[in-house]
């Protein structure tokens, strides 16, 4: 259609006098690193406990359809 | 007129017989409730009796709120012969199909609802704990929560919500279905890969739900073929003049709590808006369909949405929509159908939630089960140089789910909680005390032995002397424990407890 332009429903931050609420989750760059150095612990423990022989695994994976 | 938005959730968990050639996948589900059942206490033996049996008398799973029946239309919904249990928490735990599934009892808000969906993953855990106990070696159930086996077959978390019958259900097709769209974005358990049949191999590596690739109609009554977006079951399991309950099959299962808190929360507020006729009618996605699978097909969450007058709108755009006008209903009619105090609690989390979507989505690691997900892909990727299509990828998509807290890749994320430990074994056991399923509970808890069958509106009671006595409970509202709390405190016999209440 031709009237596809970007009319869009208004947006909270749009409103400077609207903060986002001070307890949502804040990007910081200390954050950031925090959240690397877990990432590789994390990892570490993934390569521990992930399925052996994962090309087995995700094959026999297999369910019959519910609801 | 809105009416309290009682609600609960209903999860089927897949299920892995490891150590046998021809595993079945109904026998493994039947051990696995059956193997819990018998650690809770003896009937008769005191407070515990999960050997109630479930009361079919009343389902009417072929009913469609469009005005007709499907009679023979559809292939029986429930299997009689197999397990299917009543716990003293209100839940019901039961095989479906080829799948365990539990209920969780009637909750009044969508904190209640998380703290009995934990419980029901606790319960599973014990579970799988008893059944591997009674196997012989080399041999384990292992369940998962999640709702598709990567090869086509998706299994349902499904959600429920009372609502006002006379509410007109086109209007909540059409709002309905914009948050369900759009929640999305949320909402989304993540999966690596896709199903729908006629996108190509690697086209689309990883996507927001588990679900959106089996959807194929708008509004309809079947849930296992051709799944519609709006399921029209006509079950209300209450007084059917008036109420409804909106029975939401297009939901993924969560392991995020702030996920599954939000997925229910927003939901409860958005029916609520609808039942007041508060939503604004220009929201309308003009192809729901297409749109449910084009967002959870795109994780940069740029993708746009043609709406019904010809504008476009991103998912996010749409759920800062809906969360502007839930913010002004509160203010105008207050929170106390929609969970008191905990729908403010809903408020605040989806406004912090919908900001991170839009500056920074990885600040929802641990918040957002997608975007957990995919960081541990991304970081598997990078340190071993993965290939997209690498085993190891779909290998860590399922053990995310995996229950097994040795082997749960989720569980070693260290998400945020929402409810604590204690309250979650509590919830294990103990009904909540502000729905019916306080009284359904407590009597299961008080006298087991004489209690021959329940279902979600009614229970049945052996008097003795061959009398059998169905009370109803049309009235999820009622039975609470400020309602029935001190005269089940003060009857100590069944006959008594049914001579007062029709008194």
């Amino acid at each position: 259609m031709a009237e596809q332009e970007q009319q869009r429903p208004a947006r909270r931050e749009s409103d400077p006098a609207e903060p986002v609420d001070a307890g949502a989750p804040q990007a910081t760059g200390q954050g950031k690193d925090r959240l690397k150095a877990e990432l590789d612990d994390l990892l570490d423990e993934i390569d521990e406990v992930l399925e052996s022989n994962a090309e087995e695994f995700v094959k026999n994976y297999i369910q019959k359809g519910g609801e | 007129m809105p009416v309290p938005k009682i609600l609960g959730i209903e999860t089927e968990y897949g299920i892995v017989h490891r150590g046998v050639d021809d595993s079945n996948p109904i026998s493994a589900s039947s051990l696995l409730i059956n193997a819990y059942l018998g650690t809770q206490s003896e009937p008769g033996a005191g407070p515990g009796s999960p050997r109630v049996g479930w009361d079919f008398i009343d389902e009417t799973p072929q009913n469609d709120v469009r005005g007709f029946s499907h009679i023979g239309g559809m292939a029986p919904e429930v299997e009689t012969h197999l397990v299917n249990a009543v716990l003293t928490n209100g839940a019901r735990y039961y095989v479906d199909h080829a799948h365990p599934e539990l209920s969780t009892p009637e909750c009044a808000d969508a904190m209640s609802v998380l703290r009995h969906d934990r419980a029901a993953e606790q319960i599973v855990v014990e579970s799988m704990t008893a059944a591997n106990q009674v196997l012989p070696d080399g041999e384990e159930l292992v369940i998962y929560k999640n709702n598709s086996d990567g090869k086509g077959n998706s299994y349902g978390c499904h959600e429920n919500y009372l609502m006002d019958r006379t509410t007109p259900f086109a209007r909540i097709v059409q709002h309905a279905t914009t948050h369900f769209v759009t929640r999305q974005v949320f909402t989304g358990a993540g999966k690596v890969g896709c199903e729908a049949p006629w996108i190509p191999t690697g086209a689309v590596p990883f996507q927001l739900t588990q679900r959106a690739d089996f959807f194929e109609e708008e509004v309809g009554l079947e849930t296992t073929l051709k799944r519609p977006i709006i399921n029209t079951r006509d079950e209300p399991h209450a007084d059917p003049a008036l109420y409804r309950r909106l029975h939401v099959i297009v939901g993924d299962a969560n392991l995020c709590e702030v996920a599954t808190f939000l997925k229910l929360g927003t939901t409860a507020i958005v029916l609520a808006m609808v039942e007041a006729d508060f939503l604004d009618p220009s929201l309308l996605i003009a192809d729901p369909v297409r749109s449910l699978q084009a967002v959870s097909w795109d994780t940069g969450l740029k993708q746009p949405l043609m709406l019904g007058d010809g504008r476009t709108a991103t998912a996010v755009d749409l759920q800062w929509e809906f969360l502007d006008q839930a913010q002004k209903y509160v203010l105008e009619h207050g929170t106390d159908l929609i969970g008191g105090s905990v729908a403010d609690d809903v408020l605040t989390r989806w406004e912090g939630v919908l900001a991170s979507l839009e500056t920074d989505p990885s600040d929802l690691v641990g918040v957002v089960d997608w975007i957990t997900k995919r960081h541990l892909l991304d970081g598997l990727r990078e340190r071993h140089k993965l290939e997209p299509g690498d085993a190891r990828l779909a290998a860590l998509d399922l053990q995310y789910h995996d229950l097994r807290p040795e082997r749960s890749l989720f569980a070693r994320v260290g998400a945020e909680t929402l409810v604590d430990l204690g309250a979650v074994t509590v919830a294990m056991e103990q009904p909540p005390e502000d729905t019916r399923a306080y009284f359904r509970g407590r009597c299961l808890q008080r006298w087991p032995d004489e209690i021959v069958a329940a279902n979600w509106d009614s229970m049945v009671f052996d008097l003795g002397d061959n009398t059998l006595r169905r009370i109803p409970m049309m009235e999820p509202i009622r039975g609470t424990r400020d309602h029935v709390g001190t005269l089940l405190d003060e009857c100590r016999t069944v006959p008594e407890l049914l001579s007062r209440l029709s008194a």
